[in-house]
């Protein structure tokens, strides 16, 4: 459905040259929940916002392709390979949206606050899906009653500022989904929420997921929660993917050091153990060295590593790792 | 009997809401902390968790006295900090610190590490003059892992961690015996928060301090705490030594924050009979009786009607809820 071949975004800076996303590159399939977990600045938010078109000056598309498979701009109705990374943007408005959904990490910003949640969604659908307005505000209390808000034909009128936080989300949910998108983005979508309400989100996400028919990235830098909702992950550091497996390989079997260092730094409620911090900080994106990002804090770098940049290689079918073989 | 480090009792901050332009009149009261007891030993950790909105860190600003309690008594060694005068509470400030959540905006950004460091030592009388006050700074950076030569930065020069550093390096200076640690970690990435926790433990042995762990977060609670208190709507509704709290949950409202933590293991499914619907209510407006029972699975008619008192199992393990009458 989605295909990313070897996406750079990049940000002009009066010091140089910000390399958020260097090299990335994943395949989407139908029903696929790919997660990306990584810390703050790894890039993870900046590869799906250049998915949705979304980075604007200084920041640009430096390489790469983003690859989606859509029939939105084909003459016969049969889908093809449209590159994203090339759309203008007039164009981007019949893809976002319509063929891929966002969710948003704080759904008090990414709701107008001035309108209520009813005209909102009638919104989306209107200028998506060509149906008038009384068809799309049946459509909206149904999206609503889908997504658990309770007397969903009374909430169409109310204003952000009169629900919490989680049905907020949940309303922001209703919005994405509205449209039936072939990809679902949500960009760390439970990490404003309490716990108790995260879990009801991720249940609701969950259950929507097996509905639906499409695909979804979910991108955290909770373990825990990415462990709980994927089926594969990618590993971000510095911009650069630096593994990529299915679940259970990423939990149990992970190769790359930073993956491992990873899992050993969260404290766990299931077991007591030490924690083993990943010493030194993160590294910065401005013009970063050809070596690999995570050099100064790994604890297996050798000679090799602080010459060539290592590439990523598929170790096993579908597991693929940034790191010289040891 | 050992004299306890902490103890609080019965403590109430009750924030008034006003309304009215001209004529501002009190017509509620939000109660975030309501009828709170615990203690806090030397070199051991309370940990408080509790969702957003439950009043954790009123508890905490309580305790050192930035905010001043409705009424309750703040025991520290002999001492009830919550009678004093704000004049009268300067010998204590060496003994309570305190580290917030977010340290971009816990330190000053006109300040360079020397002077936000030197400015308590100086203030307590701790050193005499500056060149002492420098040999101290280079020691305190030094126990919290950065260099002597930072002394002369301002905190927009360093990292989320090193900034909490900073702040940890600050509570520490005046050898505190308490020290209250506001979500100290969660501004961080996971990463450098192992760090951090690693650093706190470290340093905890080192001065035998007692911390109270105010955080949301349940996997790191446990991993800090010997005793937890889990708090709703400015009361604590469980309270028990480390493990047993985690192992044996009473409380439905600590089962189901319990059930709601996600673990990071993709062969453990969450047990979603244990998950709760609803958000935590306002708390100007709390529900009769228990606070829970609208959330609560094992409401009865009684909890309806009056807040359960506090009941002891096992000499240790407190629980306010009656299902365990």
């Amino acid at each position: 459905m989605l295909k990313v071949e070897n996406l750079r975004t990049y940000f002009k800076q009066a010091e140089g040259i910000v390399k958020a996303v260097n090299g990335v590159s994943f395949d989407l399939h139908k029903g696929d929940v790919l997660g990306i977990v990584g810390e703050t600045g790894s890039g993870k938010s900046v590869t799906v916002k250049s998915i949705m078109g979304l980075i604007f000056p200084p920041g640009y598309i430096a390489g790469g392709k983003i690859l989606f498979h859509t029939d939105e701009f084909s003459s016969n109705g049969e889908r093809e390979y449209v590159d994203l990374a090339k759309l203008p943007q007039e164009d981007f408005t019949r893809i976002r949206g319509r063929h891929i959904g966002m969710i948003f990490q704080d759904p008090m910003t990414s709701l107008d606050p001035m309108y209520t949640i009813g005209d909102q969604i009638i919104e989306t659908l209107v200028w998506h899906k060509n149906i008038n307005e009384e068809e799309a505000f049946e459509r909206a209390v149904q999206m609503l009653e889908k997504v658990g808000i309770p007397k969903p034909r009374e909430r169409m009128g109310s204003y952000p500022f009169e629900l919490s936080g989680g049905q907020l989300q949940r309303v922001v949910i209703a919005i994405a989904m509205s449209c039936d998108p072939e990809v679902l983005i949500a960009d760390e979508p439970t990490t404003a929420l309490d716990v108790t309400v995260q879990a009801q989100i991720l249940e609701l996400i969950k259950d929507l997921i097996a509905q639906y028919d499409g695909s979804v990235i979910f991108i955290t830098h909770d373990l825990a929660v990415i462990a709980e909702i994927s089926s594969s992950i990618m590993v971000m550091y510095g911009g650069m993917q630096v593994e990529m497996a299915d679940t259970q390989t990423i939990f149990e079997d992970p190769l790359h050091p930073y993956t491992i260092a990873l899992l050993n730094s969260i404290p766990r409620l299931d077991e007591s153990r030490e924690l083993n911090p990943i010493p030194g900080q993160p590294p910065t994106m401005l013009n970063p060295p050809e070596v690999c990002p995570f050099l100064p804090r790994c604890n297996r770098a050798s000679e090799k590593c602080e010459k060539e940049m290592p590439r990523l290689i598929e170790v096993e079918p579908g597991h693929w790792v940034r790191c010289f073989p040891k | 009997m050992q004299l306890k480090l902490l103890r609080v009792e019965n403590l109430k901050k009750y924030f008034p809401v006003r309304q009215g332009f001209f004529i501002q009149k009190i017509v509620a009261y939000i109660k975030a902390v309501d009828d709170i007891s615990f203690e806090v030993e030397r070199g051991k950790t309370f940990g408080l968790v509790g969702e957003s909105g439950c009043g954790k860190t009123t508890v905490g600003k309580t305790i050192i006295r930035l905010l001043n309690p409705t009424s309750g008594r703040i025991f520290l060694e002999n001492d009830n900090l919550a009678s004093l005068k704000p004049s009268e509470l300067k010998p204590y400030r060496t003994k309570l610190q305190i580290v917030f959540q977010d340290p971009m905006s816990s330190l000053n950004p006109r300040m360079t590490v020397g002077q936000m460091l030197s400015e308590p030592l100086l203030f307590h009388g701790i050193v005499k003059t500056r060149e002492e006050a420098n040999k101290v700074i280079a020691e305190l950076l030094k126990a919290v892992g950065l260099k002597p030569h930072h002394i002369d930065r301002y905190p927009h020069q360093f990292s989320g961690g090193q900034r909490q550093r900073l702040a940890i390096a600050r509570a520490i200076s005046v050898k505190p015996h308490l020290i209250v640690l506001d979500e100290p970690t969660s501004a961080l990435d996971v990463s450098v928060q192992a760090q951090i926790i690693n650093l706190l433990q470290r340093l905890q042995e080192e001065l035998n301090a007692g911390y109270i762990f105010i955080s949301h977060d349940l996997p790191l609670v446990r991993y800090m705490s010997d005793e937890v208190a889990v708090m709703y709507l400015g009361k604590i509704v469980e309270k028990a030594p480390r493990d047993e709290l985690f192992d044996h949950p009473l409380h439905p409202y600590t089962k189901a924050l319990l059930a709601a933590a996600p673990v990071p293991d993709p062969r453990k499914k969450r047990d979603r009979k244990d998950l709760i619907g609803g958000q935590v209510p306002s708390p100007i407006n709390r529900p009769s009786g228990c606070f829970f029972h609208p959330r609560c699975k094992f409401r009865m008619p009684i909890c309806e009607r009056e807040y359960p008192p506090t009941f002891t199992l096992d000499s240790s393990h407190e629980v306010a809820c009656y299902l365990y009458r």
